[in-house]
């Protein structure tokens, strides 16, 4: 049953024209492009600062944008009604769309990693880290979508999370280093979901295996939180 | 547990209050619908139909009284009650972009024991439109697609929101056949209606409902032949002085013509009232078109209960 109803988000979200530029065709676009030509406002890391950035980027698309609009639109369509209708419970619902997104980004994360190695990235190891950061990246934009997609309209929704995205992939630490930005703004940029994560990401990929406990730290208050404030004022229609 | 499980009615609700801000939407709601019966709660738009229906499903909590659905609360045990209801809903449900025939087999593998959906989509005519994405449908094809999404599951108790409104003759039918089997097969059917051919057709019960609250409940029957009263019914030229018909009839029979040229009598109908009026269409050389013997329809009754003026 809730196999099923990952599967049929899988399906949707891949004939979703819009939903595949945003999770797919951006990611690996911003990964060729500026792994091929050197922007001087980016910082002088090459492709091992790249790819840590374009991995958050994919996450950021599928668990926070592409999930907060789908789930927006479900429930203006009257989709979830329906689906409450239904022997599938909420949380197996919530179940089923965290598997759904997680397989997005691991075909997502293999794109890029392929791409990466193509471009002559070669992470020293630090896979294991990778993934638990990545997980926790996953909770915290999961949670921080759904919280956005139960509580305004959809196509509030739909406005709000295309402009985080691009302010979070201008500022949020995942192209443009923060040493690049004022002191006075440093701390508190270091604190956004996308910054802990890649340069936690940074860090595991990173030649001194050591896990980023900081970043880690930072992704689980952002989880808890999002995902606790997203479960007490969710609306299902 | 004992005789009371076996004979406890398939729904149940007393005294239901439900209240949106200021607004009284369902106010002090009682029926009871047995096993395996249809039950039409027919209503004039805002008179509480959906908001009761959507208490029993457990989409709202009441705000006083008590709702049972094959023995569980709603809002309470919807978990174990959502596998065993069927629900129709008055609009949408669907993901825009898929396509029909993958929308009913994909809330068919929601269920343990579902109808095959093949079925379903040959019963329906949803065969065209079952390639299509749900946002190019017409509305016709919506209705009888969100109908087998409600039955899909091999429901014990389906709930119908207005299920053929917006429906051509063929699709009407269609539900109204495929209505009328699952009541054969042992499933409890309640829905929505304010069509009275509808709840004629095929109700065993039924409920009018008007501002929040049952007005009436019976069978067709009792509701339409409570009294001894009937109706003769005939068209004719306009304008026959009926004042002569008048005088002949008892003092209490309604003799009116409205519209112009259709004549009704009403009253206490017996073999000489029916001597009298076609006696008295004889003498004036009247042929009495459409000559209509009968109880009040439902409809009178309906609009008796509920009033002729316009709702806002």
């Amino acid at each position: 049953m809730i196999l099923a109803q990952s599967w049929l988000e899988i399906r949707l979200a891949l004939r979703n024209g819009e939903q595949l530029v945003l999770t797919v065709v951006i990611p690996a676009l911003l990964l060729v492009l500026f792994g091929s030509i050197r922007v001087p406002a980016l910082g002088s890391g090459g492709i091992d600062f790249l790819v840590p950035g374009v991995m958050t980027v994919a996450v950021l698309s599928t668990a926070f944008t592409g999930q907060g609009i789908a789930t927006g639109f479900d429930r203006r369509s009257g989709v979830l009604k329906r689906l409450s209708a239904s022997p599938l419970s909420k949380s197996g619902l919530i179940v089923a769309k965290t598997l759904a997104v997680a397989c997005i980004e691991v075909m997502q994360l293999l794109l890029i990693s392929l791409i990466g190695r193509l471009m002559g990235w070669s992470p020293s190891g630090g896979i294991g880290s990778a993934i638990v950061l990545l997980a926790l990246g996953t909770a915290s934009f999961s949670g921080l979508g759904l919280l956005m997609a139960g509580t305004l309209r959809a196509e509030a929704t739909l406005a709000v999370a295309n402009l985080l995205f691009l302010l979070l992939l201008a500022g949020g630490g995942i192209f443009v280093p923060l040493t690049k930005f004022p002191a006075g703004v440093r701390p508190l940029l270091s604190l956004l979901p996308t910054a802990a994560l890649s340069d936690g990401l940074r860090q595991s990929f990173g030649t001194s295996h050591q896990f980023p406990l900081a970043a880690a730290v930072i992704l689980l208050g952002w989880a808890l939180v999002s995902i606790i404030c997203a479960a007490v004022t969710f609306r299902w229609e | 547990m004992l005789v009371g499980t076996v004979m406890s009615p398939a729904v149940q609700i007393e005294n239901l209050i439900k209240r949106y801000g200021p607004r009284v939407a369902v106010d002090g709601f009682s029926l009871q619908v047995e096993t395996g019966s249809i039950f039409a709660i027919l209503g004039p738009n805002g008179a509480g139909k959906t908001t009761t229906v959507e208490c029993c499903e457990g989409f709202r909590k009441p705000d006083f009284g008590v709702v049972r659905v094959l023995g569980l609360n709603p809002t309470r045990d919807g978990h174990r009650l959502r596998p065993r209801i069927g629900v129709m809903l008055q609009s949408g449900g669907v993901y825009p972009a898929i396509r029909a025939e993958e929308m009913l087999r994909h809330v068919a593998k929601l269920h343990a024991h579902p109808i095959d959906p093949s079925l379903l989509i040959l019963r329906l005519a949803l065969a065209s439109a079952g390639k299509s994405a749900y946002r190019k449908l017409s509305g016709g094809e919506r209705q009888r697609l969100a109908f087998a999404l409600a039955i899909v599951g091999r429901p014990e108790l389906v709930f119908l929101d207005e299920p053929t409104a917006g429906l051509d003759p063929q699709g009407r039918l269609a539900v109204w056949d495929l209505i009328c089997e699952l009541r054969d097969a042992g499933v409890t059917v309640v829905l929505t209606t304010h069509s009275m051919d509808e709840a004629e057709r095929l109700a065993d019960r039924l409920a009018i409902v008007d501002h929040g609250r049952v007005v009436a409940t019976g069978t067709i029957r009792e509701l339409t032949g409570g009294s001894a009263s009937g109706s003769i019914t005939f068209d004719a030229l306009p304008n026959l002085e009926i004042d002569s018909l008048r005088s002949m009839l008892p003092s209490d029979f309604l003799v009116e013509e409205q519209p112009p040229g259709h004549y009704s009598i009403v009253g206490a109908l017996d073999p000489q009232v029916i001597a009298t009026v076609t006696a008295w269409c004889a003498a004036r050389d009247v042929m009495p078109h459409g000559l209509r013997v009968g109880h009040r329809t439902l409809e009178e009754v309906f609009l008796e209960i509920t009033g002729r003026g316009q709702r806002t």
